[in-house]
């Protein structure tokens, strides 16, 4: 079992599902960022996914772009979010998961990225752009001290989803629905239909589920489906609404509730 | 790879050398395999192609042209100058080559939603048109700044009943009109099928826009050799993606004596930061779906790019662009938007062609081929679409010398 899903799994053991916070680094500003992420780790997220910001977000919908675009105007690079997370590790013990696109990290230079990645305290990498059939060419040898998390999806067959579940590690980043991120209003009977399919065919490791979801009822539907779940658009958008961080801790404290 | 080889690509990963492959999100995973299948089975299936055969003959109006530039060439005093005219197809430009083939495609794909991207709106019209054609619902997403200098092909495409949706992020061109375009679909993918004009994106659409287009350089060798019997020495093209430059490449690019030249917006110049030279000045990246030449900075984020042209102004390139500079079978270079307006007004004057802006990218390479050239030699310039689009544009930069 890798660390991440042991992890996963001491919070279920307590009957509870892992909530994790998706946050763009750097945003809502490079100078508070820290802060704001440790409020969080504080206040009831059991991990952190720290997302790299990039031009190009093709998986985001309009909340994670523009707090993309924000972080990248407001000048954050690759070396402020190693030192983002270094700060944010040296205060907890919780796991920090990086998500980035392809690019920034080849740009960066693989073996630069591990090194650096691996001395913040970084346990795993989401790439959204890099299925299955490009793992081999862009995961190589460098990788190898990092749990790399696969993401299924609606559209991802039963076979898929068992070879995503087998190169996986840290767990499985179940995609609640086709699309890109943020809130949905509601989710139709086929979400469910998928959930319970995938969560039946991933075995080998832990699955949490992600995509659209933005409130308490939401973690409460999908529960009994996930060994967990993650939020992201909608605590970036209590970020942009709100100076006050008591809002947003006070948010991630009723999804905690519900978890 | 070295040019003695037979070339063959892409390879059954998708890839060109290094390049291309499929770097999307997990969700379009399926509908591109569904797509890379039905076309695979559809590219030997003789009633697909003779289909595809009598829409481009009687709706596009193949085969196009090789028009002999007497003039221009008189001009130059150098190598025959021949003129490869897709101005000429339905719609003004190459692009309907591969909508038609993609119309067809979608068809059997069962899908009945069609988005794309456009640019200069060429392959916007494109697309429209043959939705309009086949009776299926048309979304195009552009950027707003195309818009705005496109005025004339957004009311096209509307005429021909597609939405247009106003691409408001990033720098408002082509690159962020393809990344809605790529949301929309990962959204809609169950009923939608996306036409991706150029030799761009995931696996297989570089490969099958390609073969789409590459009836521009088959139709060339024929005429050429019914013409000349023999091949030409020089090829140029202009490219932004890169799909009249491949169509017209591929059917040469195994004989080795064709001098291909692609030719790329140098906007400003190469050293304003203001262009979009992606093989003359980037360095490969992963963008899109596809691992390429891309414009990039320091961090790896995508440059904003610049060229008068809307359909150049793009950072990326086709994947097996970027293997063809590699291996050294296609030279690339680079020519300004001055230089770009300067031959629009020669073709226009010598050959009474006006040739879209994109496509007067190649025309003004001209300039720095031709001295190299000699009387015995033949030069075919891909004129990939017709400059009407762009009256608005040119009449900005340079009404006032002209009127």
């Amino acid at each position: 079992m890798t660390k991440i899903s042991e992890f996963i799994q001491k919070i279920n053991q307590s009957n509870k599902k892992a909530l994790s916070i998706f946050l763009t680094a750097g945003f809502p500003s490079k100078e508070n960022f820290v802060d704001i992420a440790l409020s969080i780790v504080e206040n009831g997220a059991d991990m952190l996914e720290i997302g790299i910001p990039f031009s190009d977000p093709l998986a985001d919908g309009p909340t994670i772009q523009f707090s993309s675009q924000m972080s990248l105007k407001n000048g954050v690079s690759l070396k402020d979010v190693f030192n983002y997370c270094e700060k944010i590790k040296s205060k907890t013990e919780k796991p920090l998961i990086l998500m980035g696109y392809a690019n920034p990290i080849l740009k960066f230079g693989i073996k630069n990225f591990c090194n650096n990645a691996l001395h913040s305290g970084v346990s795993g990498l989401i790439v959204p752009d890099v299925p299955l059939e490009e793992y081999e060419s862009f995961y190589d040898n460098e990788f190898k001290n990092f749990e790399k998390i696969l993401l299924t999806t609606p559209t991802s067959s039963d076979k898929r989803i068992q070879e995503i579940d087998q190169k996986s590690e840290g767990f499985v980043y179940c995609v609640s629905v086709t699309g890109t991120t943020g809130t949905r209003n509601n989710f139709d009977e086929n979400v469910i239909t998928n959930l319970k399919r995938t969560y039946s065919l991933v075995s080998k490791n832990k699955m949490l589920i992600g995509f659209g979801i933005s409130k308490p009822d939401d973690i409460k539907k999908f529960s009994p489906y996930c060994d967990g779940v993650i939020v992201g658009s909608a605590v970036i958008k209590k970020l942009r609404e709100t100076e006050d961080i008591k809002e947003v801790v006070n948010f991630v404290k009723s999804l905690h509730d519900a978890c | 790879m070295n040019t003695q080889s037979v070339y063959n690509f892409p390879d059954i990963n998708g890839k060109f050398g290094i390049y291309g492959g499929k770097f999307v999100p997990e969700t379009l995973i399926s509908a591109l395999d569904d797509l890379e299948k039905t076309y695979l089975e559809l590219k030997n299936n003789n009633e697909f192609q003779n289909e595809l055969s009598s829409l481009q003959k009687e709706y596009n109006g193949r085969p196009t042209p090789l028009t002999f530039a007497k003039r221009l060439t008189e001009y130059f005093g150098k190598a025959k100058i021949y003129l490869k005219r897709e101005d000429l197809c339905h719609t003004g430009a190459h692009k309907l080559n591969n909508a038609l083939g993609q119309i067809l495609l979608a068809k059997k794909l069962g899908k009945t939603r069609i988005i794309a991207e456009t640019g200069a709106g060429q392959h916007g019209v494109a697309t429209a048109t043959v939705c309009a054609k086949f009776g299926l619902k048309c979304v195009v997403y552009m950027g707003e700044v195309d818009i705005e200098r496109q005025k004339l092909n957004v009311f096209r495409m509307k005429m021909l009943s597609a939405e247009v949706v106003p691409v408001t992020s990033g720098s408002r061109t082509l690159k962020d009109a393809t990344n809605e375009a790529i949301r929309d679909w990962v959204t809609n993918v169950a009923n939608t099928h996306y036409i991706i004009g150029s030799v761009v994106g995931p696996h297989p659409y570089p490969m099958i826009v390609r073969d789409f287009q590459s009836i521009i350089g088959i139709e060339t060798k024929e005429q050429i050799l019914n013409y000349e019997r023999k091949l030409p020495n020089y090829i140029l093209a202009c490219v932004g993606g890169g799909s009249n430059a491949m169509g017209i490449f591929y059917p040469f690019v195994n004989d080795k004596n064709v001098n291909l030249i692609g030719v790329e917006a140098a906007g400003y110049g190469l050293d304003s930061g203001k262009h979009c030279a992606t093989l003359t000045l980037g360095e490969p990246g992963i963008f899109q779906g596809m691992k390429t030449y891309l414009l990039q900075d320091e961090n790896g984020q995508v440059s904003e790019v610049h060229s008068i042209s809307a359909g150049l102004d793009y950072p990326g390139v086709g994947p097996e662009h970027s293997l063809l500079k590699d291996i050294k079978r296609v030279k690339y270079f680079s020519v300004t938007d001055d230089e770009a307006l300067e031959a629009t007004i020669l073709l226009s004057k010598l050959e009474g062609i006006l040739p879209a802006l994109e496509t007067a990218h190649a025309v003004a390479y001209l300039n720095k081929l031709m001295p190299e050239t000699s009387k015995d030699e033949i030069v075919v310039v891909n004129i990939s679409g017709r400059g009407d689009k762009d009256l608005n544009t040119i009449i900005n930069q340079i009404g006032d010398k002209i009127l």
